[in-house]
């Protein structure tokens, strides 16, 4: 899907300084090689499997079914996978291809803290250095994750700068690289970024499309008619949607965080808000005002809360492939609540949003439909957060 | 020949930055006329941006504050274009590429031409991106500054082939921000840059002492200083213009 360029469509790019071009370049060039070699293919299937926990489950929600009424909804157990979150995928894929190339030290940013378990999990695993940038606002929605992080050997840097959350630690840790990129790789964490990471990314996370489509054709028979997935940057929504991209019956809808909503300011929904762009390496839809600033967005999700999307979602967004809707902070706190009620499976309340839009989708639609929810994390992560805003006194 | 060219060849330079509206507008201005009254051969003027990532944390604390202080591209040009009825020397603009992007390219180049700037740094443009805005800066005569980074190895030459007004060499790795000692190997970098292009190139990132000023200026053209000024700025801010002054007197007389 994409040029020799990086470009999806007139997204994508590598707006970066120049002294990170040699590192992007010969990030590409190491990436080419190993992503068709044998040997680095088998060890990368041990740990996504042995390790990691792969494959991952395609369960039948069929509590949740029934109480909706409509289609038939299957949830990817994303959440069940090694540290907890699809992250995971991306990052042993990353951490083996650093290693290969000789680096030593792996540098990422985190939202949520999801990517930034995953990278210090995978650091810890490999003899790897690991810092971790994290906005101070996250690191206190987000303590326990800091923790966990801490505990894996890694250090997290918690950045004062700008909206203090996941665009500023974007920026900290593409700073952090331009001074030290000898021994240093920058494992990006979503489907974003200057090429390549886009496409290595997605590439790493399209595991969960490729299972999904054996699962279902195994279970059912027949493909779904929707896959649904949350998105901020957009990793495990482009995981869910690459195998199924050439099968144009199946609906891929990605779900945005719409914060308070799209028609207030507190909102992180790029696609539905944003415009074209330049921002963090790559040309895409951003949150920003007239004169180019990025907006300082929100969401309940500390993983969802960026003003940018990545290049190839604004692409499928543009040839009208995929769709993106927005979900509200108070929707996807009824679906956090539904799911562990209904199923008995608590989500991360990135992943609560796609299931949120699955309870507004499900019931119109026929029962020999089937629509996948990828539950891209677990929300063991949220549940302090969650019943604060439930207006609980609760703290970790 | 065009105006940076002529005013960078066969001297050494000293080239002033700041950030425009920091802490406002007229105090921008008044530092600017200072620079130049004490001998800056070309300014840089940053359009502040929310998410600079290629500065350190002084300039973006500059970026900050300008923007709090309510500055807008706009803003910008209506100082630009009330500063050049006073001032001859070359301006250059320092922003991020999504700055002119959503200003709309042909209507930011176009102001640029109307206003009298010459230059435009983007350092999130790298070469591979520059076909982005080479065609319009081109129509405008809007010189679109190339770097040349630490870790430029083989790029050097392809970069200086093709550099317009001056080429820009970052002196280390990072981003921007005084340090005490710059270990880059210049005159390197510098002597390849020479055998590929007769383009003035000036060093930047790091410097902030007349003795540092002193010996870049022996290695290239002209000598870039941004957050020694900045730092001025957020101790004195309105009477920062006559530090300011002085300060770029006593680096011109350093490299002279």
């Amino acid at each position: 899907m994409t040029d020799i360029k990086g470009r999806f469509g007139v997204h994508g790019g590598q707006y970066i300084p120049e002294t990170l071009m040699n590192a992007v370049i010969e990030l590409e060039k190491a990436y080419n090689h190993y992503k068709n070699d044998p040997e680095f293919n088998k060890e990368l299937n041990y740990l996504l499997n042995d390790y990691a926990g792969r494959p991952s489950k395609l369960y039948f929600a069929k509590k949740m079914t029934e109480d909706l009424g409509g289609a038939k909804i299957y949830l990817k157990r994303e959440d069940l996978t090694h540290t907890g979150a699809h992250k995971i995928n991306n990052v042993l894929g990353q951490a083996l291809l650093a290693k290969k190339m000789g680096k030593t030290r792996l540098i990422a940013e985190t939202g949520a803290g999801q990517h930034g378990v995953a990278t210090a999990t995978a650091a810890a695993l490999m003899g790897m250095e690991c810092v971790v940038f994290m906005g101070e606002e996250d690191t206190i929605r987000q303590a326990l994750n800091v923790y966990k992080m801490r505990l894996l050997g890694a250090t997290v840097i918690p950045v004062t700068s700008g909206t203090k959350t996941l665009k500023d630690a974007v920026s900290e840790a593409m700073r952090e690289w331009t001074s030290r990129i000898d021994d240093t790789h920058y494992c990006l964490g979503s489907v974003m970024g200057p090429h390549p990471f886009p496409t290595i990314v997605r590439d790493f996370q399209a595991v969960i499309s490729k299972e999904i489509k054996e699962q279902i054709l195994e279970k059912e028979g027949k493909l779904p008619d929707a896959v649904l997935a949350c998105v901020g940057g957009g990793s495990n929504a482009i995981g869910s949607f690459y195998n199924f991209i050439e099968d144009k019956d199946v609906a891929l809808i990605g779900c945005e965080a719409a914060g308070k909503g799209i028609h207030t300011f507190e909102t992180a929904a790029t696609i539905n808000t944003g415009k074209l762009g330049i921002f963090h390496g790559m040309k895409s839809y951003f949150c920003q005002d007239e004169y180019g600033q990025i907006a300082p967005v929100y969401s309940i999700s500390a993983g969802l809360d960026y003003p940018g999307v990545g290049p190839e979602h604004s692409y499928l967004h543009d040839i009208k492939r995929a769709s993106y809707v927005p979900i509200t902070d108070d929707e996807s706190v009824e679906a956090f609540e539904y799911l562990s009620k209904m199923e008995g499976i608590i989500p991360a309340i990135e992943s609560a949003h796609a299931v949120a839009h699955a309870m507004k989708i499900a019931p119109n639609m026929n029962k020999d439909q089937i629509i996948v929810i990828t539950i891209s994390g677990r929300g063991d992560k949220d549940c302090a957060a969650i019943a604060r805003y439930k207006g609980e006194d609760l703290h970790e | 020949m065009n105006k940076i060219y002529e005013a960078l060849k066969n001297k050494k330079a000293f080239i002033p930055f700041i950030t425009c509206g920091d802490p406002d507008v007229a105090t921008t201005k008044a530092a600017i006329l200072e620079m130049v009254k004490n001998g800056a051969d070309l300014v840089e003027i940053g359009i502040p941006f929310s998410d600079p990532t290629a500065e350190g944390v002084v300039i973006q604390g500059a970026n900050i504050r300008a923007l709090e202080g309510g500055i807008t591209t706009d803003k910008v040009f209506d100082m630009v274009a009330d500063l050049r009825k006073e001032v001859t020397v070359p301006l250059v603009f320092m922003t991020y590429a999504n700055v002119v992007f959503s200003y709309g390219p042909e209507k930011f180049f176009a102001k640029c031409k109307e206003i009298g700037i010459d230059g435009i740094i983007l350092p999130d443009i790298p070469f591979e991106e520059r076909n982005e805005f080479l065609d319009i800066s081109e129509k405008y005569n809007i010189d679109l500054i190339s770097l040349i980074a630490p870790t430029s190895d083989d790029r050097i030459a392809m970069i200086a082939k093709e550099a317009k007004g001056f080429l820009y060499i970052v002196s280390s790795l990072g981003v921007t921000g005084t340090r005490s000692e710059i270990t880059t190997d210049l005159n390197s970098i510098v002597k390849i840059v020479r055998e590929n292009t007769d383009i003035p190139c000036a060093i930047g990132f790091g410097i902030s002492t007349p003795e540092q000023a002193k010996e870049m200026s022996q290695i290239a053209d002209g000598v870039i200083v941004g957050s020694a000024i900045i730092k001025l700025l957020k101790q004195y801010k309105t009477k920062a213009p006559s530090y300011i002054g002085a300060y770029v007197k006593e680096m011109k007389d350093a490299i002279l």
